[in-house]
């Protein structure tokens, strides 16, 4: 028996806002979190924009050694999982009572790594490094650390596949609680944000030079458009099986109704126009609905002349017909990576109960392949009972995600 | 270093770095089972050890360390070995 997916919290660290009410008012209002990071122009970046956010005070709110094992992507994480328990009215006694699992997208850990190894040729002697380092380093260290901090006691792993990791992430927990697997997940994407983790994607000439006018830099599906700009923090969605919701008197935010996924099967990083179409439909068949019912998009447009072309042309071919609202939340994020699949739930969703489609700012002209979509280039009152949420990642991988609203 | 000076530091670092409660030092306080330094925070400890004392603690030394006098012993014995 299929268990339906419902969500009941979620929580974000983000460049937008710290918290649920600060996204969706820089979500309404249009607000960019970019910046030029004047530190990467020194260390010899091509591009010194990136999307930044504080680094959270955590000394004196959880004990030492929960901390040293903690790089800062996890500290987002815990941030954003502490929104999501709160808004979903779980405690740690109910932790302690039920088997609740573990799902976060991330696919990298670059800062610790290179100071454990700084350490040991400047030390040359292991015993320098301290205990903290490992665990930092590995690409796990937010669910394990997670898993930890909060007694978990369901399943646990961090689920990477490149910028589709967050997306990835919340798809395989719907899955386990359809299949009655677990009846409550704690799913997210974190990502770090920093130069060392971002430097030898800046050398891919990916990155946009906009650097005059940083929160203009990233305008997906614009004409103008000249790559993308790295971001980062963290997201969590809690996913739970309706009937657990229902039973706790849980709030419900939105039921995840479909995931699809492909792998394009050709270039490393150019991405294809089938691979994403593929997901897509997937993700549309597995709803069970036609392809009008979807009334929003967000799209993974990065603000690259290749991906948006071909994701626009995606979008086309399955939805030309209908012409669903279409807008990229990383042209006022910038890219978020392997937080991004699961932010972006966060961000539809707010808009989704809040009947309004944040605005794809710095979209001016569109080009030929973009011309085609409906893009709402200001805050757009709508009202959406069904979303699409795309996430595509270097190899190929693509992740598509549809969300309902919930009505009792 | 005289020895109570050694001390002194010691608990600094355990108060500051560890973060052990400072109601907690005592010389007869078991590392383990009343201060709940475990094998990760030795791990911790051999860094901050070697940084401020410049003396290199070795893991199999250990076993015999049980209490807060036991590890002043172990650093006063090696950092004033009179």
């Amino acid at each position: 028996m299929d268990h339906r997916v419902v969500i009941t919290g979620m929580g974000i660290y983000s460049v937008i806002g710290k918290n649920l009410e600060e996204v969706k008012d820089s979500l309404y209002h249009g607000r960019s979190g970019i910046i030029f990071d004047p530190l990467r122009k020194k260390m010899g970046f091509r591009s010194a924009l990136t999307g930044m956010v504080e680094r959270p005070l955590l000394k004196g709110v959880l004990d030492r050694r929960l901390r040293v094992g903690l790089p800062a992507q996890g500290e987002y994480a815990y941030k954003a999982t502490l929104e999501a328990l709160k808004n979903a009215g779980i405690d740690q006694s109910f932790l302690d009572k039920h088997e609740v699992g573990i799902l976060y997208g991330n696919d990298s850990s670059a800062v610790p790594v290179v100071e454990s190894v700084d350490i040991l040729r400047n030390k040359k002697d292991t015993m320098m490094i301290g205990s903290g380092y490992i665990f930092q380093s590995m690409n796990s260290t937010v669910s394990m650390n997670l898993s930890v901090i909060f007694k978990l006691r369901g399943i646990n792993f961090t689920v990477s596949g490149a910028c589709a990791s967050g997306s990835h992430a919340l798809g395989i927990g719907y899955l386990m609680i359809r299949q009655g697997l677990q009846n409550m997940i704690i799913c997210g994407g974190a990502q770090e944000i920093n130069p060392e983790s971002t430097a030898s994607f800046d050398a891919l000439n990916a990155f946009s030079i906009r650097e005059s006018e940083p929160t203009k830099a990233s305008r997906p599906f614009d004409r103008d458009r000249d790559g993308l700009v790295p971001s980062g923090g963290a997201a969590t969605v809690i996913l739970e099986s309706y009937d657990s919701a229902i039973k706790r008197g849980a709030t419900i935010y939105g039921e995840i109704v479909g995931y699809g996924f492909s792998s394009n099967g050709e270039h490393i990083s150019l991405p294809n126009v089938d691979g994403p179409v593929r997901a897509m439909e997937m993700s549309v068949r597995q709803a069970g609905i036609k392809h009008d019912k979807i009334d929003y998009i967000n799209a993974h447009a990065t603000s690259t002349p290749a991906g948006d072309s071909n994701e626009a042309k995606a979008i086309y071919l399955l939805f030309g017909k209908s012409r669903p609202l279409v807008t990229s939340t990383k042209s006022m994020t910038g890219h978020e990576m392997w937080m991004g699949g699961a932010s972006e739930i966060i961000y539809s969703v707010i808009m989704m109960n809040n009947s309004f489609v944040a605005p794809n700012i710095n979209f001016e002209n569109p080009d030929e392949s973009t011309e085609c979509l409906n893009i709402a280039s200001n805050t757009t009152a709508a009202n959406i009972d069904i979303f699409l949420s795309n996430s595509f990642g270097f190899g190929g991988t693509n992740s598509s995600l549809i969300v309902k609203k919930f009505n009792r | 270093m005289q020895n109570d000076e050694i001390i002194k530091t010691i608990n600094r670092l355990l108060i500051e770095e560890i973060e052990i409660d400072e109601e907690q030092i005592n010389p007869a306080a078991e590392l383990k089972n009343d201060l709940g330094i475990d094998s990760l925070d030795f791990v911790d400890l051999f860094v901050i050890i070697e940084n401020n004392f410049g003396l290199k603690m070795k893991a199999e030394e250990m076993a015999e360390v049980k209490t807060l006098q036991d590890f002043y012993n172990y650093i006063i014995q090696r950092v004033n070995p009179n």
